[in-house]
């Protein structure tokens, strides 16, 4: 089993940026042999959390993400995300109701919810003046 | 297939016969292309009765997309309906998972 290795990108927190954060996620998962189904869900989860980064965190300015990647030797991905921005926890929103009709369902408000299942464990800390948020999935 | 190896990262078909319209959405759906598909229904639901969402060769949806289907699916309800085809199991799962699959017609 090949040792535990951190590997790290900064990458200015826009919209636009969105597809190099997954290239860079999805290389790591693809060397790992990670199932497709695992890669998908991952995917949404980065999707996700690097667009809230980006919609929320530095607005109306701009800001940089910090993610960082790593797989253990059991197969657990980690990948953390770190911003500057305005404080806030994701975690702390309540879940949608997912029972309401579709005439009754706000439009939205779907990401969070949709990342928390997804993954095995997340957790969130305000730390030195930064988010940071790290989701871990077994792949 | 990923969004790395090919540039169109989404393509959409729209073919419409007579008040029924289908739209047939290829590859991801999801921030960087929902809101294409959100002007493309926008502009092109007058008078339809019956969209059918072709999602055959669709891989990959995020919350972008489920966002964009909910506004048509609530618009056809006004005015007629709306069916889901074809979607993969991966789909089919993220449409159980947010409850999707009891708001909207899949066939």
């Amino acid at each position: 089993m090949e040792t535990l290795k951190t590997e790290k990108m900064k990458i200015e927190a826009t919209v636009d940026n969105l597809h190099e954060v997954l290239a860079f996620v999805d290389e790591r998962l693809e060397a790992a042999e990670c199932s497709m189904k695992a890669q998908m869900q991952l995917d949404l989860c980065v999707e996700e959390l690097f667009v809230n980064i980006a919609h929320y965190a530095y607005t109306p300015n701009k800001g940089m993400a910090e993610i960082s990647m790593e797989i253990d030797g059991d197969r657990m991905a980690s990948v953390t995300f770190e911003d500057s921005g305005v404080p806030y926890d994701p975690l702390a929103k309540v879940d949608p109701d997912i029972t309401l009709s579709a005439d009754e369902r706000p439009i939205g408000g779907l990401g969070i919810f949709m990342v928390k299942k997804n993954v095995d464990d997340i957790f969130y800390e305000h730390k030195d003046g930064k988010n940071i948020l790290t989701i871990k999935k077994k792949i | 297939m990923t969004f790395a190896e090919d540039n169109v990262i989404m393509t959409i078909n729209k073919k419409l016969d007579g008040t029924i319209l289908e739209i047939a959405i290829e590859g991801r759906l999801e921030t960087t292309t929902a809101p294409e598909l959100e002007a493309v229904i926008k502009e092109s639901l007058d008078g339809v009765t019956e969209l059918i969402v072709n999602m055959e060769k669709l891989q990959y949806i995020s919350s972008a997309g489920l966002r964009v289907l909910l506004i048509a699916q609530k618009t056809m309800m006004k005015q007629g309906r709306m069916v889901i085809r074809n979607a993969n199991d991966d789909i089919q799962e993220v449409f159980e998972v947010t409850g999707f699959a009891d708001i909207l017609n899949i066939e």
